[in-house]
């Protein structure tokens, strides 16, 4: 009891973390497929990274819960399952408020089971710490998770057609850069914000 | 019922639209154990043999909850299947070659959570294929996961020769040289549809 009370000081660093320090898409690098796949609009980006955010923060919510009743030997099959009945709900919530927006992540939903980053903090965090922590962690990964995301497909809306979130800024004569839309662009612009971050992260040690 | 021919679901599944670089589907292990040409080929075997396993048991599991009317199972029953379908692999793999096993590591257990084998089972029951055109589509999906780990394999043995600056080394040059093979990989549109 008294190491939980000392570690309550942290609950906000429990946030942070996930949204810069720990950002699991610029510097865990993990969840890659959905990130380099449905990043080709900001629309997909974000509602890939709200839907994300939403399973892990149940997730997280329930496995804390149960990490005194899960058996050790069939944690990780108990996390997955949980993880896919969240999904499954997700997926069907999605079909109902938008068909269209279904249509355009296609099977990246179902695919949210097998994203690395929520089972990652479901072993790492959620089955070690008390709920309110892991909420917090969760709410602090998938935000950061978002974050990434939507940062990844505003570049590449912006350069492929040339718009933010649907609504056309560029001026008419704009050339649109048809390959960030297309897979390729997807690692090019990955790796171009890695870069960033590794530039940054080089200057600071530098000082 | 899908009327696409063996030969079109295996070009498209392996070359066209390659799960690697067009579906983005297994980066994970693409980033990390493509490291070597010797651990990708094996991972790449390891894979296809667990998506023959998993595309055969989705075929059957589909057919199942279409029968008892319960497709809302279908994404907890896929992953459980693919989960133990893992399992058998791994106990194979340390009892017939424990040196295979230790070169794989970590990336054997995370088959489970790789989104190609998931996503085979997702994709050809949403292209209604049948039994056969399922293990077609699952041996070419195999066949270019393999392929793409190779090729970057190959690309990443000579990069470690380059002398690139320190900011670009790591998961940034990986990334560039897999967008320049997706791009290659682009050239193959077309190939397969009639």
């Amino acid at each position: 009891m008294n190491k939980e009370l000392s570690n309550t000081t942290s609950s906000t660093d429990e946030f942070i973390k996930g949204l810069w320090k720990e950002n699991p898409v610029f510097v865990q690098v993990l969840g890659m497929c959905p990130v380099l796949a449905v990043s080709n609009t900001a629309i997909n980006a974000l509602a890939m990274g709200l839907a994300t955010a939403f399973v892990l923060i149940m997730s997280n919510s329930l496995v804390s819960l149960l990490r005194n009743f899960i058996p050790k030997e069939v944690r990780i099959a108990s996390y997955i399952l949980i993880i896919a009945t969240f999904v499954t709900i997700i997926d069907y919530a999605i079909q109902a408020i938008s068909v269209d927006l279904h249509k355009n992540l296609g099977a990246f939903i179902s695919l949210i089971v097998v994203n690395c980053l929520i089972l990652s903090r479901a072993e790492a965090f959620a089955s070690k710490n008390t709920l309110g922590k892991s909420i917090l962690d969760a709410l602090g990964m998938g935000l950061g998770f978002t974050l990434g995301l939507v940062s990844l497909g505003l570049v590449r809306e912006i350069l492929g057609s040339g718009a933010v979130f649907g609504i056309p800024i560029m001026p008419d004569t704009f050339q649109e850069w048809v390959i960030m839309i297309l897979p390729a662009g997807g690692f090019f612009t990955l790796a171009a914000w890695l870069l960033v971050f590794n530039l940054y992260k080089q200057k600071r040690n530098a000082l | 019922m899908n009327q696409e021919s063996f030969s079109q679901i295996f070009i498209n599944a392996a070359l066209v639209n390659n799960f690697v670089l067009a579906y983005f589907l297994g980066i994970c292990p693409f980033l990390g154990v493509s490291g070597k040409i010797d651990t990708a080929g094996k991972m790449g075997g390891a894979v296809t043999f667990v998506m023959l396993i998993s595309s055969m048991c989705a075929y059957g599991i589909h057919a199942f909850l279409e029968a008892i009317d319960a497709p809302f199972l279908q994404l907890i029953s896929y992953i459980v299947v693919i989960a133990s379908t893992v399992q058998l692999v791994e106990m194979f793999v340390k009892k017939m070659s424990p040196a295979l096993f230790q070169a794989l590591g970590i990336f054997l257990p995370l088959i489970t959570t790789n989104c190609a084998i998931l996503g085979l089972a997702l994709f050809q029951t949403n292209k209604g294929y049948d039994f056969f055109q399922s293990v077609t589509y699952a041996f070419g999906a195999g066949t270019g996961f393999t392929l793409a780990l190779l090729l970057m394999a190959g690309l990443r043995e000579q990069l470690d020769f380059a002398e690139v600056p320190k900011v670009i080394r790591g998961t940034v040059l990986t990334l560039v040289a897999a967008g320049i093979l997706s791009l290659a990989f682009m050239g193959f549109s077309g190939l397969g549809s009639n």
